[in-house]
This record gives structure tokens, C-alpha cells and sequence, in this order.
């Protein structure tokens, strides 16, 4: 049924590559010349760095079937070393030291990912909450991750490329963008290339996928490797490009569940998900908190709003993920296909 | 480059458009962009503080009709302590006309905002807290640790001790015991500690309490073997409490374990019951509710019906007293840049020659009503700080009573700390440091 309506509607007629394309050109053209400030910077870019850390984790938790809950710790690890490779290395560009930020973050998700040769499911998940808690506290109790800065707490380098200083909201907005696309885009050819096969075979029956000859260990371990590489370049965004300060208890346990909830709601093994997760999670309590202060500011303090804000946002998670259990990707490809139906039938 | 420079100056100009299709400010209100938190692990200190902030500008705005007839206004945007949501309210609270300075209360939060404020020329206030090498004005114009930063802090704790013990020279020999939250903010007075145990010849152990410190059987039982003469607690929450009842049990005296400033209120104390008495800990501003500023307060603005905190019991907490104290050191930073500056609106830029002109002796808090509340302030263009002064106070089951005189840091000492941290600062991010002709040099737009 849903191949006819593929068939039928008029955008499979268009090359599938020209909606993300479109996308791509109207968040570089179009959103800097409209956007204020508050939309670069708190909305914009805690998105772009959220989306990045979904596509991450939706690698190994969507594709590959391995649940993780120590993403903050990656993003943790790829922000501190970004800062460290940046202050230690006289000269070292910047995308050198976001590459090598990525790969330290690599190497210390497949140390974590070990467990998952033995572990699975939620076994796997508390394993890697060793790596949330390990992360953290390493980062807190050696001063020199910090550069011995008294408390902890690390001021962001300049951003720049090739002499190019990306400055102000949109310099970094535009930063932040580029780099999720490049990796975006990788995602997405990896997903579809035999590795993201080997990772789906994995996920659905990993006894089969051995009989068929994948290695199920090194499969894993590339996963791991992969998802927590984009995860640490997630965290360099959000440290570097949006927050422009880093302390450890800002990658706690909360942030890994948040990654969690935005590939969840979004979809699982999905790289659209991620992004329309992201845009839910990040967006949606601001617009209520907003509405929230504009409709009620005046008869509630601000304490009773924000605990209200959370009741609604809890609620409205469990309704749509009772009715829409697929997450938004689901909902958005029920919603196009009824559309081109309805386009087809007038 | 050329392309993004034409986009630059595009977003420039739509951004300039807007700002001039904005209402313009009322000549007559100035603003106060509250980040408050008054939900989550630290709504007590929140809503204690923002209370007792709110309740001074209501005052003001009741009693005297504002500052100079210009009307205090403020909105309240809740952080939960969490540096994103800081930074959300920034942005947010940022586009208000006439905003005056920003006091978030959270380490985290201000050390986002240093680069954000110092860019849109609005003070950042710290009020016992913060990073202690923007005491510095030259290097940090915008921000102010006003009253305390945390070396201060450590310097008046080791002076108390000394006093209680007879004299500077008789703290050789002894031996104290720092036990410390892990994190960032628990940390940032080990080399402060190490420096004063070197030069005054006593030994110090610090030890570290993981957060959030609910389980500290082993901290305590290595401090019964240490004997110390005393126990400096640097604590946070939770960990207040659990470390008085520990304490106990191990049976360490309870009277020779002094607090910081962030272990030193009601919220602390109460849930340890019985084990608290006798404990004594730092404060640049006593508390209770005798001081004719607070007595105004309950009397002006709660028999309005416009007090801020719902538990009227609260009123004159410590953190509560510390929100008035916040509230008198921003009214006044207004007032004194009103003088110069004509009673308006002012720029952010004119409420930061204010707060470097915030001079209130002994004799102008008392007429503020503040006598005994805190001591006195003295901030200048390049000590941010204030040179303010501290005092103990003592639990003894109900309530806090002041044992101590005012009691000065070695900023002398502390100075030249602070000058090569924030030199090393400046050298990092690329900044000139100002001279005192650029710090009276005042931006007359926003």
C-alpha cells in the first residue's frame, strides 16, 4: 500500500536528494538573514548540537541495537579534548583538533563498548553508565583536563578557519551548521553502505548475522566507535559554538537521557529522527514556557509555571508515544503520504 | 568571506531595524533580568535569595517611588541552576530596555555569560560567589564579585581561627582539616589553602566529598584519625547536613567545624536537628529580622501583600538577608550612577561606573537601615571585589547568633594572586587590560 502511494505521489517524482538540499540552502541563506539573536543562540544552536549527538547515538542505539546511556560522556570527552588539543598544541587547527577531539571520543566508546561483546539490552545499558560516571568524575578530579583553572570551569578558544573568524550568533550558527551537515551526510552514507547493513543485521538477530558471516565483534566495536566519534564532535558544538564554557556537571546523566528521549521520539534508526527529536525536545518547552510566562506570568511565580511546564511536556511525550510508538519520522511519513493521496484524489 | 560579510552586514542592519522598531525605553523604568531558580536541587537558596532581591526593589518602588522617581521593574526567568537555561534566559531577557545588571547566582551561568555581557556593556554581579580573578577590574570591566570571592572567603576563615586561637602566630603547629564538595566550585580554594598554610606555618588536609555528599562515613573517620584542631567545611547542600550528623557520630566536636559561605544557612542546619549546635560558620551578612531595612520590609512590602516569599517564617533567613544585602548594593550602584549620569534610564554601561563607584561606608549602611546587616563596601574601577568584610555566626538550635566582630581578609595578600590569574586570562582570550582613564570613559547607548 505504501509502495503505490509512493508511487503515486508527485514528489517521488522529484530526485529524493532535493528536500534536504532545499533545507540545507534555506538554514544557510535564508535563516541568517531573518534570524535575531535569540534564535541563533537559544534555539538554533542547542539544536544543531542535540540533533548531532541523536544522529550518534540513533548509529548505535537505532541502527546497530546497542543502548547507551553514556552519551553526555562522549560529548564530555569530545569537548574537553577539543579544548586541550586546542590550549597544548601551538598552531593546531581547528578542524584538526575537532577531528582528533572526535577520535579520542572514539577511542573511549569502544573502551566502554566492550561490555556490549557480553552484555545486551538494558545489561548494556547500565554498563555504560560506567562510562557517564567515570568520564565525569575523571574530569572533575584531574585539574589538568582543565588546564588547572581553579574551579573547573573552561572558557571556550576562538573559533576560526583559515584566518576566517567565525564571530557573533551567526558566525557560529554557520559553524555549527556546516559541521553538522559534513557529518550528517556521512551518517547517512553509512547508514546505507554494507557496514549500516552489517549494523541492522546485528541489532535484529546477532546469532544470524554471525551465521552470515559478519564479524559481530568488530561490528559492534565500530558502532561504538563511530556513534561516539559524532557524539564528541556534538559536544565540542555545544561547548564551543553555543555555551562557549565547559564545566563536567554540564554532560551529567540528564543530557545522556535527553539524547536518549530525541531518538526515541523522533524514531529510531532514523537521521531525520534525530533532528525532528531534537527540534521537539528543545523547542517545544521553550514555546510553552513562553506561553506559559505570557498567558500566566503575572498570577504564578516563575517556580510554579516551570513545575507545571513539566507536567504538560510529560504528559504530551506519554500520549504521543502511545499513539505514535514509530516516533515523529512515522508520523511525518503518514502525514506526507495522506497529503499526496489527498492530491491525487482531487 | 566577501559573501558572509554581506550577510553579516544584512543580519546587522535587520537587527538594527528591529531594535529601532522596539518600543523605546520608558524615561522612567529601569530593569532587572531576574535569572532566578526556584524549582530543583537548589530552589532553597533561589528562592531565599530572589526573595529577599524582590522584596528590596518592592521597597524601593513602594516607600520612595523608585530611584530618584525611576521606577524598578524586573521579570523572572526560571534556570533551574542549569548553565543552558541561563544562557536561554540571557537571550531572552536580553532585548528588554534599560536593563540594569545581571545577578543569575550560579558559577556556571556567569562564567557563560563573562564573553556575552562584556560584549552588550551590562554588569555582572556575583554576590559572594564567582571567579575570583574577576575581582580584577582591569581585565573583567563588566563583572563584580562584589562583598567576597572565595580567596577572601578562605583568607577571613583562617583569620577567625586565628583569632579564636590568640594570635596569627599561633596557628604553627596546627593542623585544619578542609573537607570539600567535588566540584568545580569545592575546588577553587585548595591553592588558597596550601598558600596560607605555608606562610603562617600551619598543616592542612583537604579532603574531597564526591557529590552530592550524602555518604560521608570514611571522610569523617580519616578526619578522627587526623585530629584536627579544626574542620573548615566547604560544602553544598546536602552535604551540609550529613556532614554535621557524621561528624557527630564519629565524635568530632561540632563547635570546631566552621562553615563557608555557601554552608552557612537555615537550610543547612535545620535537617541535622540536635547535631548542629554549636556550629559556626562565615557570612558577609548576619541574619534575623531586627535590622530596621528588614523590619521596613515586613512592614512596607508583606503589609502590602507583595512579599515574595511564601514562607513568611524565611523572612530574614540567611539567604533571604543576602538578597536584601544584593538588592541595596544594586539600588545604590543605580543611585550613585544617577548622580552622574541625571535621573534616568541609564545604560548598562553607566550602572557599571556606578558599581565602580559603589562606595558605602559604616555610616551610609546604617542610614540605609543595614547597620549590622553587613559592614561596609568599597569598589573601585579595578577591585571588584569591595573589600568586604565578614563575621561568624553560631547555630545554637533555633537560631544563628552573631560570635564574632567584622572581620577583614588579607587582600594584600590575596592581590597579587588574583592579578597574575587574571593576567594569565587576559594573555589567553587577547585582552588589553583597561587603565583608569578607559574605565571613566562610559558608553552613552546600550
Amino acid at each position: 500500500m505504501s509502495a503505490i502511494a509512493t508511487q503515486l505521489s508527485p514528489a517521488a517524482a522529484l530526485p529524493k536528494w532535493l528536500a534536504p538540499l532545499l533545507l540545507i540552502a534555506f538554514a544557510y541563506v535564508v535563516i541568517p538573514l531573518i534570524g535575531n539573536s535569540y534564535l541563533f543562540e537559544a534555539i538554533l544552536l542547542p539544536f544543531l548540537a542535540l540533533s548531532l549527538a541523536g544522529v550518534g547515538l540513533n548509529i548505535l542505539t537505532g541502527y546497530a541495537g546497542q543502548v547507551s546511556l553514556g552519551s553526555a560522556a562522549f560529548m564530555a570527552a569530545g569537548a574537553f579534548a577539543a579544548y586541550n588539543f586546542s590550549l597544548r598544541i601551538e598552531g593546531l587547527p581547528l578542524v584538526a583538533s575537532i577531528i582528533l577531539s572526535g577520535l579520542v571520543a572514539a577511542a573511549i566508546g569502544i573502551v566502554f563498548g566492550l561490555p556490549s561483546l557480553r552484555l545486551k539490552g538494558f545489561y548494556l545499558a547500565v554498563s555504560t553508565l560506567a562510562a557517564q560516571f567515570f568520564v565525569q568524575w575523571a574530569l572533575t578530579k584531574f585539574s589538568w583536563f582543565s588546564n588547572d583553572s581553579a574551579s573547573g570551569v573552561i572558557d571556550a578558544p576562538k573559533l576560526s578557519i583559515a584566518g576566517f573568524e567565525f564571530d557573533g550568533a551567526v558566525g557560529r550558527y554557520l559553524f555549527a551548521l556546516t559541521v553538522v551537515v559534513v557529518l550528517t551526510f556521512l551518517a547517512h552514507r553509512l547508514v546505507t553502505s554494507q557496514t549500516g547493513r552489517n549494523f541492522i543485521a546485528i541489532r535484529d538477530n546477532d546469532t544470524a548475522a554471525r551465521i552470515i558471516g559478519i564479524p559481530v565483534l568488530k561490528t559492534k566495536l565500530l558502532a561504538f566507535a563511530i556513534s561516539s566519534f559524532i557524539i564528541g564532535v556534538a559536544g565540542v558544538i555545544w561547548a564551543f559554538a553555543y555555551l562557549r564554557t565547559v564545566e563536567p556537571a554540564g554532560f551529567d546523566l540528564d543530557r545522556s537521557f535527553q539524547i536518549l528521549f530525541i531518538i526515541i521520539i523522533g524514531g529510531l534508526a532514523s537521521i531525520r529522527g534525530a533532528f525532528l527529536g531534537a527540534s521537539l525536545i528543545v523547542v517545544f518547552p521553550l514555546v510553552l514556557s513562553r506561553l506559559g510566562g505570557f498567558l500566566l506570568g503575572d498570577l504564578f511565580d516563575s517556580g510554579v509555571l516551570d513545575m507545571s511546564q513539566r507536567i504538560v511536556l510529560g504528559a504530551l511525550i506519554i500520549l504521543f508515544l502511545i499513539l505514535e510508538p514509530d516516533g515523529l519520522v512515522a508520523l511525518w511519513d503518514r502525514v506526507r503520504r495522506r497529503l499526496s493521496l489527498a492530491w491525487q484524489s482531487s | 568571506m566577501t559573501f558572509l560579510s554581506t550577510v553579516k552586514a544584512i543580519a546587522i542592519s535587520a537587527a538594527l531595524a528591529v531594535s529601532v522598531a522596539l518600543p523605546a525605553a520608558h524615561a522612567d523604568e529601569q530593569y532587572f533580568p531576574l535569572q532566578s531558580y526556584r524549582v530543583g536541587p537548589y530552589a532553597a537558596g533561589g528562592t531565599g535569595f530572589f526573595g529577599g532581591f524582590i522584596d528590596y526593589l518592592n521597597l524601593i518602588n513602594i516607600r520612595d517611588g523608585g530611584v530618584n522617581g525611576v521606577k524598578l521593574t524586573w521579570d523572572e526567568c526560571e534556570t533551574q541552576y542549569e548553565v543552558e537555561r541561563g544562557v536561554e534566559c540571557y537571550e531572552r531577557q536580553k532585548s528588554h530596555a534599560g536593563a540594569a545588571a545581571w545577578n543569575p547566582l550560579s558559577v556556571g551561568i556567569a562564567y557563560a555569560m563573562i564573553d556575552r555581557i562584556t560584549a552588550d556593556k551590562v554588569p555582572l554581579i556575583t554576590v559572594n560567589h564567582g571567579r575570583t580573578d574577576s575581582t580584577d577590574g582591569r581585565v573583567f570591566p563588566y563583572v563584580f564579585p562584589l562583598l567576597l570571592n572565595p580567596y577572601s572567603e578562605t583568607s577571613g576563615i583562617v583569620n577567625y581561627i586565628a583569632a579564636k586561637e590568640g594570635g596569627i602566630d599561633k596557628l604553627k603547629g596546627k593542623k585544619i582539616v578542609v573537607l570539600y564538595h567535588g566540584s568545580p566550585y569545592g575546588k577553587e580554594t585548595i591553592p588558597i589553602y596550601e598558600l596560607l598554610a605555608q606562610k603562617y606555618g600551619f598543616t592542612v588536609q583537604q579532603i574531597e566529598v564526591p557529590h552530592p555528599g550524602n555518604e560521608q562515613q570514611s571522610q569523617w573517620l580519616t578526619i578522627r584519625r587526623a585530629k584536627p584542631d579544626f574542620v573548615v567545611l566547604r560544602g553544598w547542600g546536602v552535604m551540609n547536613p550529613v556532614a554535621l550528623k557524621t561528624a557527630v557520630k564519629v565524635g568530632y566536636p561540632v563547635d570546631h567545624i566552621i562553615g563557608n559561605v555557601w554552608s552557612n544557612s537555615e537550610e543547612d542546619v535545620i535537617p541535622a536537628g540536635d547535631a548542629a549546635k554549636g556550629y559556626t560558620a562565615i557570612t558577609t551578612q548576619a541574619s534575623g529580622n531586627t535590622y530596621p531595612v528588614v523590619q521596613e520590609i515586613v512592614k512596607t512590602v508583606y503589609g502590602a501583600g507583595k512579599g515574595n516569599l511564601e514562607d513568611k517564617s524565611r523572612i530574614g533567613s540567611v539567604y533571604h538577608n543576602l538578597g536584601i544585602v544584593n538588592g541595596i548594593l544594586n539600588v545604590e550602584a543605580i543611585r550613585i550612577a544617577q548622580e552622574k549620569f541625571g535621573h534616568r534610564t541609564l545604560t548598562g554601561d553607566e550602572v557599571r561606573w556606578g558599581f565602580e563607584h559603589l562606595k558605602l561606608d559604616p555610616a551610609k549602611v546604617e542610614a540605609l537601615g543595614a547597620k549590622d546587616l553587613f559592614h561596609s563596601i568599597n569598589v573601585s574601577w579595578d577591585n571588584h571585589e569591595g573589600e568586604g568584610y565578614v563575621t561568624f555566626q553560631q547555630w545554637d538550635g533555633k537560631k544563628w547568633n552573631v560570635v564574632s566582630d567584622w572581620i577583614a581578609p588579607d587582600w594584600a595578600l590575596l592581590r597579587p594572586i588574583i592579578e597574575k590569574s587574571a593576567e594569565a586570562y587576559a594573555a589567553e582570550k587577547g585582552i588589553k587590560p583597561r587603565t583608569a582613564a578607559d574605565a571613566e570613559a562610559v558608553a552613552a547607548t546600550n
